[in-house]
């Protein structure tokens, strides 16, 4: 069995625990001295780094929420100088603005040690071709498991995002033996395989699939492994934990969130109290080495359950299943997240349309597709079809610069999109996972 | 006031969602008003539309259809008079490109005292002083609303 850090992965979990704590002592104790946004934080909750005596004490510590990060833009939560910080990366904010993360060396040598554990984990090592399919950028995805990738030992391709054909030959011809990209892509390239006449199962060394960014499902796992003859993992991450960060193993039954480098609960949505094995709730997750910018119990707002048995290979790392909700309304599009607060905010800023609107999103082929219906205001309307065609590309446009994200652009009536009290519903999500 | 403003007719232009009973809806509130359409046309992209009339009561179509929830914008055409034969779209449009007058679109309506072509320009009252110079017939306002 492929392993990268036996030691740790299989540590006895009371030795972990205790790891566990004493990482996070020193870790409160730190931000209490040397971070004033923590040390408020904390003096407002009333918890002084006395009071974390036992790992359990974590729950008495304030949490962290994305505001916290978009707030404080760019750097304002940082804990490390800017001579000690060697990356950046940055993700799109849910109301134009975007948010910062940082890294000290230390950082990304934790961030890719995650991965190599991971990819290890699903049976990649020296010898492996990985063809890394994630965007290369300022998006953690690319870099992430480029590193991570080579980390172990295999060659990276690092083909980016794109130019599937391109691809599809690159697979064949380097004889890439595992793929890193989004569930939705992976299917694409595929489909654009089987067009040009190669089936990836048969015509390919391609064994392993590294995929996430975007919420897949056991059937689409099943789909994908037979169809393309491949093992399918699921992959982890946001850009506020460091990146792409946590792979299943080769048992395929949840990915292994390292206890060495992060702490993770799941709390019941209403009392906030902690659930036990196997029960869904909220995941919030604690950084325990981050350094530039330290995550303490941060509401990434994913619902799913946790298993904290040893898992079927041995290693004695707690266990995340599947994500398989939010607790907002954040969509995943082409691995893009995507907050309905964004296109509210984009829409205001545009006096042809209305500030009601719509989010249809669904899958045409593989790929997902976004069409946002928006209703035409007094000011927009002209006799001219060529203005009103210029308000939609003027949409299009400006909804694509905030989101990232291609959109398709519907002009309707006034009044003919539903209104709603209270919480409204303005996402129909037709794709079937 | 110039002289060609009095040629300049309101068309009411509608914003329409590309799907069925639409039309119907419009028409429906201009019935309920009594309002007489004199001629229409659809333009069409795809998913919307826009339809644009000229009716006898501007005035009170644009506040009928905005009541409706419609999206009406007024437009200035002018309305040039054909001979009702065989060549008479052709001498107004040869007066017309003579006159340098590019025509944003058009459209025509035909009843027993007249042939009608619509057509929406760039400076509306300019085109329908050069077109009375040369001496094509401009509907005034008052004949039709």
């Amino acid at each position: 069995m492929q392993c990268w850090d036996p030691r740790m992965e299989f540590l006895p979990r009371e030795d972990l625990e205790r790891l566990q704590y004493r990482l996070l002592k020193l870790l409160v104790c730190r931000l209490y001295h040397f971070s004033p946004f923590y040390h408020h934080r904390m003096e407002s909750a009333r918890v002084h780094p006395d009071d974390i005596n036992t790992l359990d004490d974590v729950n008495k510590l304030p949490f962290m929420y994305k505001s916290d990060l978009r707030d404080s833009y760019p750097d304002g939560i940082f804990t490390a100088t800017t001579e000690d910080l060697v990356r950046y990366h940055v993700s799109s904010g849910t109301t134009g603005k975007p948010t910062v993360v940082g890294y000290t060396a230390a950082d990304l040598h934790n961030w890719t040690d995650s991965l190599a554990r991971g990819l290890s984990s699903c049976g990649l090592g020296r010898g492996d071709v990985v063809q890394v399919c994630y965007g290369y950028g300022l998006f953690t995805g690319g870099l992430g498991l480029h590193y991570g990738a080579e980390r172990i030992g295999a060659a990276v391709i690092p083909a980016s995002v794109g130019n599937t054909e391109r691809q599809v030959e690159m697979m064949q011809d380097l004889k890439a033996t595992a793929i890193a990209c989004t569930p939705s892509y992976l299917l694409h390239i595929g489909e654009v395989a089987e067009r040009m006449g190669i089936s990836i199962k048969n015509d390919t060394s391609l064994r392993v699939g590294i995929l996430g960014a975007e919420p897949w499902s056991e059937r689409m796992r099943t789909r994908v492994q037979d169809w393309l003859g491949i093992k399918a993992y699921d992959i982890y991450g946001t850009s506020e934990l460091s990146g792409p960060m946590f792979s299943e193993c080769s048992a395929q039954e949840g990915f292994h969130v390292w206890g060495d480098l992060a702490l993770v609960e799941v709390l019941d949505r209403e009392s906030g109290e902690p659930l036990g094995p196997g029960e869904e709730g909220e995941m919030v997750v604690t950084m325990l080495q981050k350094e530039a910018l330290p995550m303490i119990r941060y509401r990434i707002g994913d619902i799913t359950s946790m298993e904290t048995d040893v898992c079927p290979c041995g290693r004695t790392h707690p266990r995340v299943r599947r994500v398989t909700g939010r607790v907002d309304d954040m969509l995943i599009i082409r691995g893009i997240n995507v907050f309905p607060s964004q296109v509210e905010y984009t829409l205001m800023t545009i006096p042809e349309v209305g500030r009601h609107f719509q989010i249809v999103v669904d899958r045409k082929g593989s790929l997902d597709d976004m069409l946002v219906r928006v209703e035409v205001s007094p000011e927009g309307i002209s006799d001219r079809i060529q203005d009103l065609i210029k308000v939609r590309n003027t949409v299009e446009q400006k909804l694509k610069n905030t989101l990232n994200v291609t959109v398709e652009v519907e002009l309707v009536e006034p009044g003919s999109l539903p209104r709603f009290e209270g919480k409204s519903k303005r996402v129909i999500d037709r794709r079937n996972l | 006031m110039t002289a060609g403003e009095s040629y300049l007719i309101k068309q009411i232009s509608v914003f329409s969602e590309n799907r069925p009973g639409r039309l119907a809806a419009i028409a429906a509130a201009l019935k309920e008003e009594e309002i007489n359409i004199l001629a229409f046309s659809i333009a069409e992209a795809d998913g919307f539309g826009v339809v644009r009339a000229l009716v006898d009561k501007p005035d009170k179509a644009y506040a009928k259809l905005s009541a409706r929830g419609f999206n009406v914008a007024f437009t200035d055409v002018i309305a040039v008079q054909m001979r009702d034969e065989p060549g008479g779209l052709f001498e107004v449009a040869t007066l017309l490109g003579t006159a340098g007058i590019n025509i944003e679109y058009a459209y025509a309506y035909h009843s027993r005292d007249a042939a009608v072509l619509i057509i929406r320009v760039d400076r509306a009252a300019d085109a329908a002083k050069v077109i009375k110079e040369m001496g094509g017939k401009l509907l005034s306002t008052i004949t039709i609303q």
